[in-house]
């Protein structure tokens, strides 16, 4: 709540220093509920397999997770966690969600660069090469990695849902470039493409990212129907569970260290009461 | 104050050890027997408290050098892996990362229980100093550990505060390359800050041993700030304030636990989670919470070196705070006049964090254009901070030496221990006399 407080304090600044000074500006981050949020807050197992199924089927074709490994996707608090198998490499369904990709490596004879179905302990495969590719292929600017998205913005996984559905054609008297895409949440300054009154000027940017979702886009094992802001959802959840993979074990540490402390306090405030209390001070 | 040691050896071997190495002897009159006085508040705890943060962040630190590479190309991402893969690792690092802030939260609280209650007053100006010494260290502390993370604000923050020394003449920019190492905020960077950020912990610890041992010359100032006069002003330290400074440490933690457990990335920049990048600077470079007041110093002066030589005098100021304090009564419980200058010091010093935080150029009052002086927009951050830093100055500069002089303190109680002058508002003129023979 604080950060979520404070984002929305930096927000405000933001919007109402905007049209004065021609800064960076941005629309304000739509409201989402999460189930990870709050102190007792969870992530929602079946709506991370979802989000991965949309990472992998729209967003990996431009977008690396090189803090991934397919193990991950198996372990405690995972998408594919199952309580019958504690070592995530031996989860028979990570094992075929990693046997799906190709990945890079040597020949143990050769030496020869070759490609090999994935194993659980292997890396998500990266989608370029190197940053010159990927940036090569992207209009000048190669996509941001997704490990650390959720916490690499403001607002985290509601900045990535309004991205998501955020695009829209942009106001009349805007100029966007070809290859570019207006977005009101992607902070930017449009006062140097804006036409109009110059107290008027649209908030967000232009983002190089085409919109990458469509209804029907992923087809959703679980009957949820797959339009763009469940995908939005789901794929934000799961950028969220992967930067922060240990958040449920965090919470559930912290209310245990929370009984000990609060106890022990109480304690303590007792022990001193009674050794203070033949003393006048 | 402290007297002769009361310590008897009981055992053969503790008989056989003191009179080679007193170490029990020590350990006893410092920690069990040393006599504190009575009336000390919990704004007295935080010695204890900021005692368990260096020793928090030392071990924390130690395990997460473990773990840690100090290289550009790997230092963002084996921070990740000790998020992910080490077992807890995610627990020390938000312990270690939340635990910096949580220490300058104590010290800060510590040197304004200090400043209010004249604690580095006669005879305690050299404790006071060793207390600047180790809050500088922190400072140096602090931001190098910042850097380690390689993240952007990580990066450009080290470009910004190593730059600033580039501001002094002639030697500036050989002392910013000897900093760098190169040319350039890089690798050589990032192995020498590692390698004080490891070091510097121990300094503290080393300076600490001072500061307590600069204590115990002539014991703890106490609310009243009246010396100690009798046996019956004070009680022995343990168990009398070892439960007291517990039970202040317990409720401090369970802050602390709100902030690790729940809100580890409150205090973090998000900027810091993008691994670091030379050539595309962040949009507001904004140091920790705990540097802001001085920023805002740093940038309310249009010259650079003006800036940095303001920065710098705004801690150096705090060094030579005993001898501007003309004052002879300690507390300022007796002092009504300057306790509102200074509760107007600790407001001006949040203003000054809040300028910090955001652009100069920006308004404090949004959308009012009125404020203009010429060419001078006064409703900006930059002018806030002006004035904020102004009165910074002048707190210590003109008011502190001038009330000393000028303002007619309330009676102060004979003693500790004299129970009907315990509270300001009981004072009588007798009592006030009496304080002034002594």
């Amino acid at each position: 709540m604080l950060r979520k407080g404070l984002t929305l304090a930096a927000f405000g600044l933001a919007l109402v220093a905007g049209p004065a000074m021609a800064a960076t500006t941005q629309a304000e981050l739509k409201d989402i509920h999460w189930s990870f949020e709050g102190p007792f807050g969870k992530f929602d197992q079946v709506q991370l397999q979802r989000g991965y199924k949309v990472y992998r089927e729209v967003c990996s074709a431009c977008h690396s997770m090189n803090l991934m490994y397919f193990r991950n996707l198996g372990q405690k608090g995972g998408p594919f966690y199952d309580p019958k198998y504690p070592n995530p490499n031996e989860n028979p369904y990570v094992k075929s969600l990693a046997h799906d990709i190709q990945v890079g490596d040597i020949d143990q004879d050769t030496g020869d660069p070759v490609k090999r179905p994935a194993t659980p302990a292997d890396k998500f495969a990266a989608p370029f090469p190197n940053e010159v590719a990927a940036a090569a292929s992207n209009g000048g600017k190669a996509p941001p990695d997704l490990s650390v998205m959720a916490k690499a913005r403001e607002g985290g996984p509601a900045y990535i849902y309004s991205i998501l559905t955020g695009f829209v054609t942009p106001p009349a008297g805007l100029t966007i470039p070809a290859g570019k895409y207006y977005n009101p949440y992607f902070p930017g300054d449009l006062s140097g493409s804006w036409t109009g009154s110059p107290d008027h000027v649209p908030q967000g940017g232009v983002i190089g990212m085409p919109p990458p979702l469509a209804p029907n886009k992923v087809t959703f094992d679980d009957k949820t129907p797959s339009t763009v802001a469940n995908q939005a959802r789901d794929v934000a959840a799961f950028l969220a569970w992967a930067a922060e993979p240990k958040m449920e074990e965090r919470k559930q540490f912290g209310l245990g260290a929370m009984i000990y402390l609060v106890i022990f306090s109480v304690l303590l405030w007792f022990s001193y009461r009674r050794i203070w209390r033949n003393v006048a001070h | 104050m402290s007297g002769h040691s009361t310590y008897e050896p009981k055992t053969g071997f503790e008989r056989w050890l003191d009179m080679r190495l007193p170490v029990i002897r020590m350990a006893y009159d410092t920690v069990l027997t040393f006599p504190t006085p009575k009336n000390l508040n919990y704004w007295w705890t935080f010695g204890g408290i900021l005692s368990l943060c260096l020793g928090i962040q030392i071990v924390t630190g130690i395990i997460l050098a473990m773990h840690y590479v100090p290289h550009v190309d790997y230092a963002f991402n084996s921070v990740e892996r000790i998020m992910r893969d080490v077992n807890y690792g995610w627990l020390v690092r938000y312990i270690h990362a939340t635990g910096a802030s949580m220490f300058f939260l104590a010290v800060y609280i510590h040197i304004c229980r200090n400043l209010y209650y004249g604690s580095y007053k006669a005879p305690r100006e050299v404790l006071w100093i060793l207390g600047c010494v180790i809050y500088l260290l922190m400072m140096a502390t602090a931001f190098m550990g910042y850097v380690l993370p390689w993240g952007q604000m990580s990066f450009h923050g080290t470009v910004v505060i190593t730059n600033l020394f580039g501001a002094i003449p002639v030697i500036g920019p050989s002392i910013t390359t000897w900093l760098w190492g190169g040319f350039a905020v890089d690798d050589p960077t990032l192995n020498r800050f590692f390698s004080l950020h490891y070091l510097l912990p121990f300094v503290i610890a080393g300076v600490v041993v001072l500061h307590i041992w600069a204590l115990h010359v002539p014991g703890n100032n106490n609310p009243t700030g009246v010396n100690v006069k009798s046996k019956e002003d004070t009680v022995p330290f343990h168990p009398y304030y070892t439960v007291k400074d517990g039970f202040a440490i317990s409720v401090f933690l369970i802050l602390f636990g709100f902030f690790v457990f729940w809100f580890p990335t409150a205090l973090l920049s998000p900027d810091n989670s993008i691994p670091a990048n030379p050539l595309v600077t962040p949009a507001h470079i904004v140091p920790e919470w705990y540097f802001l007041p001085f920023y805002a110093i740093l940038r309310s002066i249009p010259n650079k070196l003006g800036g940095v030589i303001m920065m710098f005098s705004a801690i150096a100021v705090l060094f030579v705070l005993p001898w501007l304090d003309t004052s002879k009564v300690r507390s300022m419980r007796y002092r009504p006049t300057i306790r509102l200058y200074f509760f107007i010091f600790l407001l001006v010093c949040l203003v000054l964090g809040f300028c910090g935080a955001h652009e100069p150029a920006e308004q404090v009052i949004p959308g009012v254009t009125t404020f203009t002086l010429g060419d001078y927009d006064l409703n900006t951050m930059v002018w806030l901070s002006r004035v904020a830093a102004l009165y910074y100055f002048a707190y210590f500069l003109l008011i502190t030496p001038i009330m000393g002089l000028t303002e007619t303190p309330l009676p102060v109680p004979e003693s500790i221990s004299e129970p009907v002058l315990s509270h300001p508002a009981s004072g009588s003129a007798q009592a006030a006399a009496a304080s002034n023979k002594g």
